[in-house]
């Protein structure tokens, strides 16, 4: 199956914004987060289409993946 | 001893009074909007002699406590009809603090035309008559007021638009590098431009400096205070690198970018606005990526943005600013947001509301959306000269709605709503209605939980627990904004179990008293209702805590969310 992963702040250093990735069905969220060389420790937002996901989620073909370190401001 | 100094502009006099004992625990935010309610009629004209200005540093202001340089200005807002309180950084807070100046209230208005300075020192306060800076913009104010009085000198300054008494116009504060922080929200450079006083000045000479009961105590406290603000990955990496800007991606993310006037929740250029790409930008031409907005500030959030040629544009540069005029105006070029974000300090308006005010234009057909080159001309032509359409525009979103019969205008009590959708981050929507202040996203950030999961995580697109959650940070963030600290420090405090004790620790070592944190929410519930009570007289209440009805009939992309909150719903929001 196929995502498109988006990386965003700190997390594109060495690495890119957006790609498409092919995965192996069931895969979840803390595959991919660990396959990018990332700790769980250092995941602040998840994003799976537009609504807060969990390092648990299982992905699904035509999913968009958004990655973010804890950031934030107002 | 702390004192109250007391301007009066109709008699041109000025005094020193001893600080009443019930205003003795109170600081920024508590005490501005203790003095207004006691003090302003609630029902007069924000801009006439009734109305009075009023400047507090916070109770921790001048100590060497992290983040707490913030100043509080509070009157009736001209903008809402109802209380305000805007707190900002820059220089004036530590000095007023150190003066030992509790709170500088201003009452009166001058019956001639001619217009004033105030200068504020260690004995007093004098008031000069002002000829040669009228008209001009707060950027040569402080440098001539610099020139004049010593490169130290603090500096208050409204600039053409608070000259105009438009209701958008702000305040601005001299900050450590001589550019602005401005108190933003609510019209108060139109009040200070009621009372025809063109700036304030402030000479920290011979101040006795503030007096800490137990100096031991205090820096313990003040020492596990910053360790939280540096461990939370938030204040200690996340804004001093990418400022408040990274939001633009996130938001848009999550569907909650409000764009082309609140018509739909991704902004298609978002990277272009990004705060990835504003730290690029800002690195590659030589600028500062992070900054403070006050001395003492260790998060520093802020920063420098130069030009191609590597040149000062801005600093100051926030998410809110960029936001507006980035996705709501659909304008996807930084250099041109990064101009407007200076002429706007310089003429001294809003960044908000203003910017919300040109989506609304755009939707009237005043402008084109996107056309940033007629934004820069309206803020420099009209505005900034005062003809009439540019008083129209200053008013601010509200005013131009009913001017150029536009329905959707999104504000509250008049105030424009900043840079997050109620419909799909529904918790601060709750905020923008219920609070004091008009819609006012600081009042009660729920975006930290909706969105960046700090202090837990509340479904941003679900009704459930967001009354809970706007209370409780709205209570908190009254009582914060009473120490002069800086609201970003609720993301350590939110989190981490140290920070809050060590705060009130600090408060407690300061004054030599034994506040416990149950003390502290009674002091954010008191605020409120104080607040409160001074808009029901005003004849703002519960049917004015309501959003816009197009967010109830106009679903949101991507998400298709609308406000769906009864009116029921909202006003539980008071039952504390
Ligand atoms: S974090 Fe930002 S707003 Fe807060 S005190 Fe520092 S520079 Fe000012």
């Amino acid at each position: 199956m196929q995502i498109t992963l988006k990386l965003f702040a700190t997390f594109r250093n060495g690495r890119f914004k957006v790609a498409e990735q092919e995965l192996l069905e069931g895969t979840d969220v803390r595959a991919v987060v660990l396959s990018l060389g990332l700790t769980e420790e250092e995941i602040g937002i998840v994003m799976l289409n537009g609504r807060h996901g969990e390092l648990d989620s299982k992905l699904a073909h035509g999913d968009t993946l958004s990655l973010f370190p804890l950031v934030g401001g107002g | 001893m702390d004192k109250i100094f007391r301007v009066n502009m109709t008699d041109l006099t000025t005094k020193i009074e001893e600080v009443p004992a019930a205003w003795a625990g109170l600081g920024g935010r508590s005490l501005t909007s203790t003095i207004v309610a006691a003090e302003v009629p609630p029902t007069c004209h924000a801009l006439s002699a009734e109305n009075k200005l009023v400047f507090a540093p916070g109770l921790l202001t001048g100590t060497p406590a992290a983040n707490s340089g913030r100043l509080s200005a509070g009157a009736k807002s001209p903008l809402t009809g109802g209380i305000k309180e805007s707190n900002a950084g820059g220089t004036a807070a530590q000095m007023l603090a150190k003066l030992g100046i509790k709170a500088l209230i201003i009452e009166g208005a001058p019956k001639g035309d001619a217009w004033y300075n105030l200068a504020v020192g260690v004995n007093g306060v004098t008031i000069s008559e002002e000829k040669e800076l009228l008209g001009k913009g707060n950027f040569a104010v402080i440098d001539a007021v610099e020139a004049r009085l010593g490169k130290k000198t603090g500096v208050l300054t409204i600039g053409p638009a608070g000259e105009l008494k438009m209701t958008a116009a702000n305040i601005s504060v001299k900050d450590p590098d001589s550019k602005i922080r401005s108190h933003g929200r609510g019209g108060l450079g139109a009040v200070m431009g009621s009372k025809q006083i063109k700036f304030i000045s402030i000479d920290g000479a011979d101040a006795p400096g503030v007096k800490i009961a137990d100096p031991e105590k205090f820096k313990t406290a003040a020492r596990a205070f910053s360790k939280a603000i540096l461990d939370h990955p938030v204040s200690g990496e996340g804004l001093p690198t990418y400022g408040t800007n990274v939001l633009v991606n996130i938001l848009n993310e999550a569907g909650g970018l409000p764009t082309r006037n609140f018509t739909t929740g991704q902004f298609e250029a978002h990277d272009k606005i990004s705060g990835e790409t504003m730290y690029d930008t800002i690195v590659a031409r030589g600028g500062k990526p992070k900054h403070g907005c006050h001395a003492g500030c260790i998060i520093q959030c802020s920063q420098v943005y130069h030009d191609k040629d590597g040149k000062y544009v801005t600093s100051g540069f926030e998410y809110e600013t960029i936001w507006g005029l980035g996705a709501d105006c659909c304008i996807d070029n930084l250099d041109d947001i990064a101009r407007a974000d200076n002429l706007m300090d310089d003429i001294g308006i809003d960044s908000i509301e203003t910017a919300v005010m040109f989506g609304v234009a755009m939707e009237a057909g005043i402008l084109n959306w996107g056309d940033s080159k007629e934004m820069l001309r309206l803020l420099t032509e009209e505005i900034g000269k005062g003809t009439a359409l540019g008083r129209i525009l200053g008013g601010g979103a509200g005013s131009v709605g009913r001017t150029y019969g536009v329905t959707r205008v999104p504000v509250v009590k008049n105030q424009a709503i900043p840079a997050y959708d109620p419909r799909s981050v529904k918790g601060i929507g709750i905020t923008y209605a219920t609070s004091t202040m008009g819609a006012d996203h600081t009042s009660g950030y729920t975006i930290a939980t909706n969105i960046l999961n700090v202090g837990g995580y509340v479904d941003p697109l679900k009704k459930d627990g967001q009354v809970e959650l706007s209370r409780n940070l709205q209570i908190a963030t009254a009582a914060v904004d009473s120490t002069g600290m800086c609201i970003f420090v609720a993301f350590p405090a939110l989190d981490i179990p140290e920070c809050l004790p060590a705060l009130i620790d600090m408060i407690n070592a300061r004054f030599g008293i034994a506040l416990t944190g149950d003390d502290v929410t009674n002091l954010g519930k008191y605020v409120l209702k104080t607040e409160r009570e001074f808009n029901q007289k005003a004849g703002l209440t519960n049917v004015h805590d309501r959003l816009p009805d197009f967010f109830k009939t106009e679903p949101v992309a991507p998400h298709n969310a609308v406000w769906d909150f009864t009116d029921e719903e909202i006003d539980e929001f008071w039952n504390f």
